[in-house]
């Protein structure tokens, strides 16, 4: 049971937190619940879907499906990220001044929430996939052993849940004035550890065979296994020894999207 | 337009991975929730091509965060796992939903 707990736990965790996140940075905008439930609810549905094909998508491709689907599931969530990212900067002097405002920008249609919604969706696809699959295999035995399973499992998921409640409401004790500075920043990181995730695919795949090596290993200091590591992976994209590639793309996003969010603020000022 | 752009895509990225199956590979085996071999020795600074073969009814899910890589293996399924170039040296994996019985090394030199 305790072993169960641990892995749906591992799954979920870093979805519910990449969700208290987005739901923190989106606090008093619009329908933002409603759109965020949308994205859940879909994932889920897309995860079970996922697993229900798990072992043709696996074996398309000579064995490289799952790499492939991954690799178009990360690239749609950055790009929506993306998107969000540079939204927000121009509305930024909105953000800042009344929930209010926001609700009437939303209301005009210039809410970046359904690209966010796609994010959640797919977030939720990926790790949910993981545990339909592992539930689906492992249910096969006595009805006693499937019902401790079945405890795992829901504590598994509950913990996940609570993290990301943990860190929505950690988030929402930053004083206004600070609060979207905070949040933004950290979904700009969001935004570069799901890049980093898709270099790894892209090198996991064969697709891409350049910096592959590790540029440095800290699995030492921080093991990706302990329960920190797993934290700072889920929070901030931490890898105990990435390739150069990751850490390409790690930071590539996050000055491409800075930048990309200056340009537009600029164009949007001087029109 | 979009329709055969993503055709041209997808087929280049199916061609490429045909064209990568020249490397050296080998073959691991899940049964009964242990990795067969246990140890794979590969050539050091070499790309490997990792068919991973699961006969058993259940999924696993190969680990490893030295070798950076994790992927599902479903039950009676075969998946590919691209590693390396590796530096010399042991590499642990384990299945990540049979911790207690599925480990294994793969040793480059």
């Amino acid at each position: 049971m305790f072993a169960t707990a641990l892995i749906v736990f591992r799954e979920t965790l870093e979805a519910a937190l990449f969700i208290g996140i987005i739901a923190a940075s989106t606090r008093g905008l619009f329908r933002r619940t409603h759109w965020l439930s949308i994205g859940v609810i879909a994932g889920c549905f897309g995860a079970v879907g996922v697993a229900l094909t798990i072992e043709r998508i696996s074996t398309l491709g000579e064995g490289l499906g799952q790499d492939f689907l991954n690799i178009g599931i990360i690239s749609i969530a950055l790009l929506m990220l993306t998107w969000h990212c540079v939204w927000v900067s121009t509305h930024s002097q909105e953000t800042i001044q009344t929930a209010k405002k926001l609700a009437n920008t939303a209301k005009n249609g210039l809410s970046s929430l359904w690209a966010l919604s796609i994010a959640v969706a797919l977030a939720v696809l990926r790790e949910g996939a993981e545990i339909v699959v592992f539930i689906s295999g492992f249910t096969s035995g006595s009805a006693q052993s499937v019902a401790t399973m079945l405890i795992g499992v829901v504590i598994g998921l509950l913990c996940g849940v609570v993290c990301g409640l943990l860190i929505y409401a950690g988030l929402s004790k930053i004083r206004t004035q600070h609060f979207f500075a905070v949040t933004n920043v950290w979904v700009l990181i969001m935004a570069g550890a799901l890049a980093a995730h898709l270099a790894k695919a892209l090198t996991q795949s064969g697709l891409v065979q350049r910096w592959a090596d590790p540029l440095w290993d800290t699995s030492s200091i921080l093991s990706i296994d302990s329960p920190l590591g797993t934290l700072f992976r889920a929070l901030l994209g931490y890898d105990a020894s990435p390739s150069g590639l990751q850490v390409l793309f790690y930071m590539g996003t996050i000055i491409f999207i800075s930048c990309a969010a200056q340009q537009v603020k600029r164009l949007a000022q001087k029109s | 337009m979009l329709a055969r752009t993503l055709l041209i895509v997808t087929l280049g990225l199916f061609g490429m991975s045909s064209l990568l199956a020249a490397e050296f590979e080998k073959l691991l085996i899940i049964k009964n929730h242990r990795f067969e071999p246990a140890e794979i020795k590969v050539p050091a600074n070499q790309r490997i091509k990792l068919v991973v073969h699961n006969q058993d009814s259940t999924p696993e899910e190969f680990d490893s965060p030295k070798l950076s890589r994790e992927k599902l293996v479903p039950a009676n399924s075969k998946i590919t796992i691209f590693i390396g170039p590796l530096k010399p040296g042991r590499y642990e994996f384990l299945g990540e939903y049979n911790v207690k019985t599925a480990t294994g090394v793969v040793i480059a030199e």
